[in-house]
């Protein structure tokens, strides 16, 4: 049984009254929300607010307590869904990196590829090198991840989320476990991704990239979306006091 | 007085301690009569028959049970993992128990009781029995240390895997197990170093001329032989447990070392 539902053609990402609780603790308190094809939308709140909660559950990395969440129309909380089908079109890169510190960055970025897409290794090790390339690592394949840089290390993750060849790509806070100076090699490459028409959600502190990248900016807070909108309109002039709070202590 | 100079004459003082205790230690014990005791002479004679035969089923002994407890407890490390309650109950309540019991009893039951029970001959005699007693105590020990080594793989890698599309099993075998395999070497080591001297015990089972490891042979000589009637083969048992042990603790030490400096 395909779990397909008719939704609008360019919907990348549909999140619908989703709930999520942990044991006695609520974290999700029905969030409506979605993401069109070729979109980035950035997700921003204080800590706790539950924008790392959702986009986890985005690719059932958490389990959503109730509420349905379509990926390109196929909803991912029907039981009858391939999970792994779906999670290998869906790149994710998160805060603390997680490349598999026992192979090399080129085996890093080959090895789903052929276990999860069945490539052959000649043809997962050209689009690895290509997506190394992309992200200006060509050099360093041979590399374990301890011996590379933080900025480094995130960088050769979002090469091995893009060597899957995904329709979309899911941040979790990227840059937040970097030093300030390696901020930047990172950004810069996520901007690269934008402008090339790749559907991104990232959840960030960094409001200059939501400014100058982000086609939508999400304020959420205590499980809730609280206000969204154009980013540079909400970053600008927002109209809930609670987005204001939020604001004039980060900006 | 000043501070350096006490804490000079407290250490003079433990050197005159230590001095004193090592000659009482020199000239009241007999020395003649330890060395006829514990190294006598003939011993020359004993050697072959503990290295060829003991050291070599000690060594066989050690790896069959290394082996058969790795597979049991990689099996309950799995079980105490899975999603399923009941698997995880089987797990636990198995480890507990052999946990909880003497190794001489588990391998006196397996050699002795269990045969007699279900008219079952073991594979090996009650030596075999008594292996497979080895295999059952090792396993539960190891399956902690493997369910520990599992779960101290940090939960992004799962994800991290999961995410790129990866199955459960899929995760497990080429993600998580590597990692974990190279945290509990250490302990697997010193594991492996406890089983050898557990191998003693299986003297409580009787073998025959072949089967026999170190501690069965050295208790035969105490009884015949040329160095009959003295500890002798038991000295020389002990040695050969030494060569064989001490190398690998270090290497233990030595690998806990380096792991420490990699993290």
């Amino acid at each position: 049984m395909t779990a397909t539902v008719t939704t609008s053609g360019s919907r990348a990402i549909e999140v619908r009254d989703l709930h999520k609780t942990f044991g006695k603790n609520e974290v999700l308190k029905g969030i409506d929300f979605h993401v069109d094809s070729g979109q980035v939308v950035c997700v921003i709140g204080p800590s706790g607010s539950g924008k790392s909660t959702l986009l986890r559950c985005v690719n059932r990395l958490e389990e959503p307590t109730s509420g349905r969440i379509l990926v390109e129309g196929i909803d991912i909380t029907d039981p009858e869904t391939d999970l792994d089908a779906v999670r290998s079109r869906i790149g994710m890169v998160f805060q603390q990196f997680n490349l598999f510190p026992h192979m090399s960055v080129l085996k890093n970025l080959t090895i789903a590829q052929k276990r999860v897409k069945k490539r052959s290794t000649a043809e997962a090790v050209e689009i690895a090198r290509r997506n190394l390339a992309k992200v200006g690592l060509a050099e360093r394949e041979d590399a374990y991840p301890a011996h590379l840089s933080g900025g480094q290390q995130q960088r050769v993750a979002i090469a091995r989320a893009l060597s899957m060849d995904p329709d979309m790509m899911l941040f979790d806070e990227p840059t937040s476990a970097l030093d300030p100076e390696l901020v930047g090699d990172v950004l810069a490459v996520m901007k690269d991704l934008a402008s090339e028409g790749m559907t991104m959600m990232v959840v960030t502190h960094e409001m200059g990239f939501a400014r100058e990248v982000g086609d939508k900016l999400v304020f959420m807070d205590g499980g809730v979306i609280v206000e969204e909108g154009d980013p540079r309109e909400v970053l600008a002039s927002p109209q809930h006091e609670r987005t204001q709070a939020f604001l004039s202590k980060v900006l | 007085m000043k501070r350096s100079t006490r804490r000079r004459i407290n250490h003079a003082a433990l050197y005159a301690l230590l001095g004193a205790v090592v000659l009482v230690v020199v000239f009241a014990v007999d020395w003649a009569s330890v060395r006829n005791n514990f190294w006598a002479d003939g011993q020359h004679d004993n050697w072959r028959d503990l290295i060829t035969t003991g050291v070599v089923n000690t060594a066989r002994y050690t790896a069959i049970a290394f082996a058969g407890g790795l597979t049991l407890a990689f099996a309950l490390a799995l079980m105490k993992l899975s999603p399923i309650r009941i698997y995880r109950w089987i797990a636990t309540a198995y480890v507990e128990f052999f946990r909880g019991l003497p190794a001489l009893i588990v391998i006196l039951v397996m050699a002795f009781g269990v045969p007699i029970a279900f008219q079952w001959t073991p594979p090996g005699g009650p030596v075999g029995a008594g292996v497979v007693g080895l295999i059952m105590v090792a396993g539960a020990y190891m399956a902690e240390t493997l369910r520990a080594g599992i779960q101290s793989v940090p939960k992004g890698q799962a994800e991290a895997a999961r995410s790129l599309g990866m199955s459960g099993p899929r995760t497990m075998v080429s993600i998580v197990i590597p990692q974990a395999v190279r945290i509990v070497i250490p302990p697997l080591t010193n594991e492996f170093v406890l089983l050898i001297k557990d191998t003693a015990l299986l003297f409580v089972v009787g073998m025959l001329v072949g089967q026999r490891e170190l501690t069965t042979i050295a208790r035969d000589f105490m009884a015949s032989g040329s160095t009959a009637g003295t500890a002798t083969s038991l000295t020389q048992a002990a040695l050969l447990y030494l060569i064989i042990t001490l190398p690998l603790t270090r290497l233990v030490a030595w690998l806990e070392k380096k792991q420490q400096r990699a993290r």
